[in-house]
């Protein structure tokens, strides 16, 4: 019988919902109630240093090339000993789409996503991030890697004495 | 004090407080319905404007008196104005003639407990059930929009398809409570509700009761997903809020009409008949926004379908079926 069945249907559906009035809702209400997020969640962008204090940014411009969105700029400078970084860094929140392919895309482990996902203004230019809004005074996930102290070039090693470098090749002889 | 003013007195007090009462109650209908629907969907509803959100009621209205009251252009001004009026006075009248509680003495003179003690009671129920639907036609009309025609059209068409086995449906409350007044239905009803003796009737009646009040599943005249929100597309603050409150106050005075005629209307043990009335209005109520936490929309020809040849042919068999037994008995 097709109406039997279509009855003990719409039924079903009935008791369905009515054991679902009486479970408990899911909602989280934000502001009294914060859920804490993973600790690899991706929100507010920073600035990292290394182990010893300096800028880790050496300003190649790959976060920015990597944004989908084109919302991190800068403008690369040399110090008087070669090491380059950042004359100014911006990254602008308010098109950030928290991807993470900028820090994924950082070779120096400077660029690094933490979970802090309450960073809504009044004032959308508020959400523009300078360096100095940026940068933190630690070293983020990784803390004991040092881009210089593998690559050092020219900076605090000369050329080919880092941790995991080799010898320069000569490109004028032909040797392997 | 005469007499007569006293009656006058004694009236306009259970006008008053009848009229406060339905409007209160379909204000905090609308506030139950979405904790309920919140809870079928394991959420919390408004729970922001008072304790429990109790107060959203309120806010609710201040922010639809607030509102700009957008009339849309080439909309026929007076009949826009009028319609919103006319499907909601119509609810409220119907109330006018269901006893809420068993008749009580006040001052050395029984009052009974029904606005109007009408001997035709359930014909004029029926009679403005039919009246109801001009307001949501005249709106679709007036508005001067494809959307509102539409709902004011499907209104229309769906009025003739379940007030026929409405009607039918309560034929046989009467052939067994041998009255049209909704009293004596309920004086019938003293030691076993209808609802025992017509469960076919109370099917068909409640079914018909849901495409009156235009809920879900039979909510064609709104639809949102087809035609935004039919009828009443084109209405905007107080005038939609109108609309709004009428509808609740119609699944109010439905419920109540559901009570009288199969659940026994104010007859219970225990609790007074008042209380008794109001839980099984409130339980209808309360089924009703079950209802529409559960089932989808009905297509417009499955509408159709089920009045004319399911409701329509079951209600003619009952009404067969109850004379037969009836003359048996």
């Amino acid at each position: 019988m097709q109406i039997v069945s279509d009855i003990q249907a719409i039924l079903g559906g009935f008791r369905v919902t009515l054991a679902h009035m009486l479970r408990r809702p899911v909602t989280i209400q934000y502001p009294e109630q914060k859920r804490i997020p993973y600790p690899r969640f991706r929100a507010r962008i920073v600035l990292t240093r290394d182990p010893d204090g300096g800028e880790r940014c050496v300003a190649c411009y790959l976060c920015s090339a990597a944004c989908p969105v084109d919302c991190i700029s800068m403008q690369a400078d040399e110090r008087e000993d070669g090491r380059r970084y950042a004359a100014w860094f911006r990254i602008n929140f308010s098109r950030c789409i928290f991807c993470g392919l900028c820090a994924e895309a950082c070779p120096t482990m400077a660029i690094q996503m933490t979970p802090d996902y309450e960073i809504c203004t009044r004032d959308i230019m508020d959400l523009v991030y300078e360096k100095e809004d940026l940068l933190i005074d630690g070293c983020g996930k990784d803390a004991s890697y040092n881009f210089y102290s593998h690559a050092g070039i020219g900076v605090t090693q000369p050329r080919g004495a880092g941790l995991e470098e080799s010898k320069p090749v000569d490109v004028r002889s032909l040797m392997p | 004090m005469t007499a007569f003013s006293l009656d006058i007195t004694l009236f306009a007090v259970k006008l008053g407080l009848v009229f406060f009462v339905i409007l209160t109650l379909a204000a905090y209908l609308v506030f139950a319905e979405r904790k309920v629907l919140a809870w079928v969907q394991d959420r919390k509803g408004p729970n922001r404007v008072g304790p429990f959100g109790l107060l959203q009621p309120l806010a609710d209205l201040i922010k639809l008196l607030t509102k700009e009251d957008v009339v849309p252009g080439g909309a026929d001004r007076w009949l826009f104005y009028l319609a919103p009026a006319m499907a909601a006075i119509p609810a409220i009248l119907i109330f006018s003639v269901i006893p809420f509680g068993a008749p009580v003495n006040i001052f050395g003179r029984d009052l009974p407990l029904v606005v109007s003690d009408l001997n035709v009671g359930l014909l004029f129920f029926l009679a403005l059930s039919s009246i109801a639907v001009y307001g949501v036609a005249i709106g679709g009309w007036a508005s001067n929009s494809k959307y509102a025609l539409l709902g004011g059209i499907r209104g229309l068409a769906q009025l003739i398809s379940y007030e026929l086995s409405m009607g039918l449906s309560l034929v046989p409350i009467v052939m067994l409570s041998h009255s049209f007044n909704l009293a004596d239905i309920v004086a019938a009803q003293k030691t076993v509700p209808f609802i025992v003796y017509q469960p076919l009737a109370f099917i068909i009646f409640l079914l018909s009761i849901t495409a009156e009040c235009k809920r879900i599943p039979f909510d064609l005249p709104e639809a949102e997903g087809e035609l935004v929100a039919g009828f009443h597309t084109e209405y905007s603050g107080m005038r939609f809020g109108l609309f709004f409150v009428g509808e609740y106050i119609n699944i109010i005075v439905l419920g109540g009409l559901a009570a009288t005629f199969f659940l026994g209307g104010w007859h219970g043990p225990l609790l007074p008949p008042t209380v008794w009335f109001s839980l099984k209005t409130l339980a209808v109520a309360f089924f009703f926004i079950w209802m529409r936490g559960t089932l989808p929309r009905l297509r417009y020809d499955q509408l159709m379908h089920l009045g004319w040849k399911v409701l329509t042919p079951l209600a003619l068999v009952n009404i067969l079926i109850t004379g037969w037994w009836l003359a048996l008995k």
